[in-house]
């Protein structure tokens, strides 16, 4: 009986929370046509979110590329066909590697720095002082973040999967001797414009909900250092499983 | 006719009167604790009007209502005839336009100077050219006595220092009243008096209407024109402090001179103490 009050409770908070959230995105979009108008503000939030996240960004995508070059050869080379790493690294990054890390790693740092950031603000009064300056902190301070996000994330996709391809190359093509020529052949041949569109679609789709899940844990943090730590992990966690989720449901959408 | 005024949710027809706030039989719970009931009191214009009461009486969550941050559940606030809790969100934007506040802590915004602190609701409502906004904020900043400290950031402030800067920034679009939460706590008397002779000057040079909410009897004394003293969710006494200091109420005698011992208890509801001290723990 406990356990179907606890599941019955669970539910009905996942759905207060979903309907919360698109609440919340709908006050968002409505004050982005206003917060367009100040691009100082979305520039400033795009290198927050975006270029200092750019160092991991770069040394994961390089890291994940290497392995991607080690396994990748390690298996082809079993059927002898270790010519096609080009395609398959290629595929890996650019459909799901590329944008799934990315999403992964931009929730952990900037995510996190978002939703501390506007929970700290709310803890500290100074979303309610903004309010009482009559200035609405949904378009001064969640819509810049939300946008710099969204326009951050396919850039840093894009980024992640230049620098893996070219910890494959450095793994396969330097250190194992795959030949060179067949490797971007390969790759060129093989990753189309639709891949590639895929995978920006992806980084844009991973990118919103991230940057959705990250103000909207900050902006309804609870008021005290305790609420702010769960926002930030729960923006973390959060943002974590929904990225997996949708980049199912994009799969199987775009297949 | 005054009646059917009263329970129109609109926006009351009243003409400018003397009082710029009323506050009409306001009922307000958290949960099943009642913060007010009937609690009704009007604040006057261009004067200095201190809000006191024991801690818990709910005198912040009383400028919370007068401002709109929450609604009441029964009851009317009127802010110069306008039903505050009837208003739509860029109405009450508006209002707020004509409203300054002072935040326990500062509140001010972390990741701008002081400077940019005092200039933010001027580059956010005005669309003054840059100078105009620079001579706006150091002349804010200099009758708190900060103009020097324009470039610092708000971590290398001391309470007294980010407190002075909120108050700048307060002023800084000239409104008609000035709400102050606490603007003692947790002062220096150096700072405090500061405090008090800035709240005094911004009062009676501007002609402001200002409001403080506060504990601290000693400068509220000095500085209020007319004071009331919230308890039990309602106005226990209103007067100007020497009429409070002799008001015959037992729960006003105890505030207003600091006794343990009165209608206020010191210890919060408990169990008897010998009995849970005695009792089992396991």
């Amino acid at each position: 009986m406990n356990l179907l009050r606890e599941l019955l409770e669970s539910l009905r908070h996942f759905l207060a929370t979903i309907g919360g959230t698109t609440l919340f995105l709908g006050r968002v979009l409505g004050q982005v046509p206003r917060a367009l108008l100040r691009p100082g503000l979305i520039i400033e939030q795009v290198h927050n979110a975006g270029a200092l996240s750019l160092v991991i960004i770069m040394t994961c995508g390089l890291f994940v590329g290497a392995v991607l070059g080690l396994q990748g050869y390690d298996l082809l080379q079993r059927f002898g066909s270790e010519d096609a790493l080009g395609t398959a690294a290629g595929l890996a990054l650019v459909k799901e590697l590329g944008p799934v890390v990315t999403a992964l790693l931009f929730a952990g740092r900037a995510g996190t720095a978002l939703a501390s950031e506007i929970g700290l603000m709310r803890a500290t009064d100074q979303l309610t002082a903004m309010e009482m300056m009559a200035v609405d902190p949904i378009r001064r301070v969640v819509a810049p973040r939300f946008l710099g996000g969204v326009i951050a994330m396919p850039l840093l996709t894009a980024i992640f999967i230049a620098i893996g391809v070219f910890g494959v190359q450095v793994v396969g093509v330097q250190v194992f001797g795959v030949d060179a020529a067949s490797f971007w052949s390969q790759m060129r041949a093989s990753v189309g414009l639709d891949d590639i569109t895929e995978g920006i679609i992806k980084g844009c789709v991973f990118g919103l909900a991230c940057s959705l899940v990250a103000v909207y844990e900050g902006y309804t943090a609870f008021p005290t250092a305790e609420g702010v730590g769960r926002a930030t992990t729960r923006t973390v966690v959060t943002s974590a499983v929904l990225t997996l989720i949708l980049d199912y449901m994009l799969t199987a959408l775009m297949l | 006719m005054a009646q059917s005024a009263q329970t129109q949710p609109e926006v009351s027809q009243t003409p400018a009167s003397d009082n710029l706030v009323e506050i009409r039989d306001v009922h307000y719970s958290v949960g099943t604790r009642p913060i007010f009931s009937g609690l009704s009191m009007t604040i006057p214009r261009g004067r200095i009007t201190a809000v006191m009461g024991p801690s818990g009486t709910g005198k912040t969550t009383l400028l919370r209502l007068m401002t709109g941050q929450i609604k009441p559940d029964r009851g009317q606030i009127l802010f110069d005839g306008l039903d505050v809790a009837t208003l739509s969100r860029s109405d009450l934007f508006a209002l707020r336009l004509r409203m300054g506040m002072l935040f326990q802590n500062g509140a001010l915004l972390t990741d701008m100077d002081v400077f940019e602190n005092v200039a933010f609701p001027l580059r956010e409502h005005t669309n003054l050219p840059h100078s105009l906004i620079r001579n706006i904020v150091l002349t804010k900043l200099q009758a708190v006595g900060l103009r020097g400290a324009a470039q610092l950031m708000p971590a290398e402030l001391s309470g007294g220092m980010a407190r002075r800067v909120a108050l700048a920034r307060a002023m800084a679009t000239d409104p008609e009243i000035l709400i102050y939460d606490e603007p003692f706590t947790g002062l220096d008397p150096i700072s405090m008096g500061m405090i008090v002779r800035l709240v005094r000057q911004m009062n009676y040079a501007l002609g402001i209407t200002s409001i403080v909410v506060s504990h601290d009897v000693e400068e509220l004394a000095i500085l209020a024109d007319t004071s009331y003293i919230i308890a039990g969710g309602k106005v226990a006494a209103a007067g100007t402090f020497v009429e409070l200091k002799d008001h015959g109420s037992e729960i006003v005698n105890q505030f207003m001179h600091g006794l343990a011992d009165g209608p206020v208890p010191f210890h919060y509801p408990a169990p008897d103490y010998y009995e849970q001290l005695l009792a089992d723990r396991s």
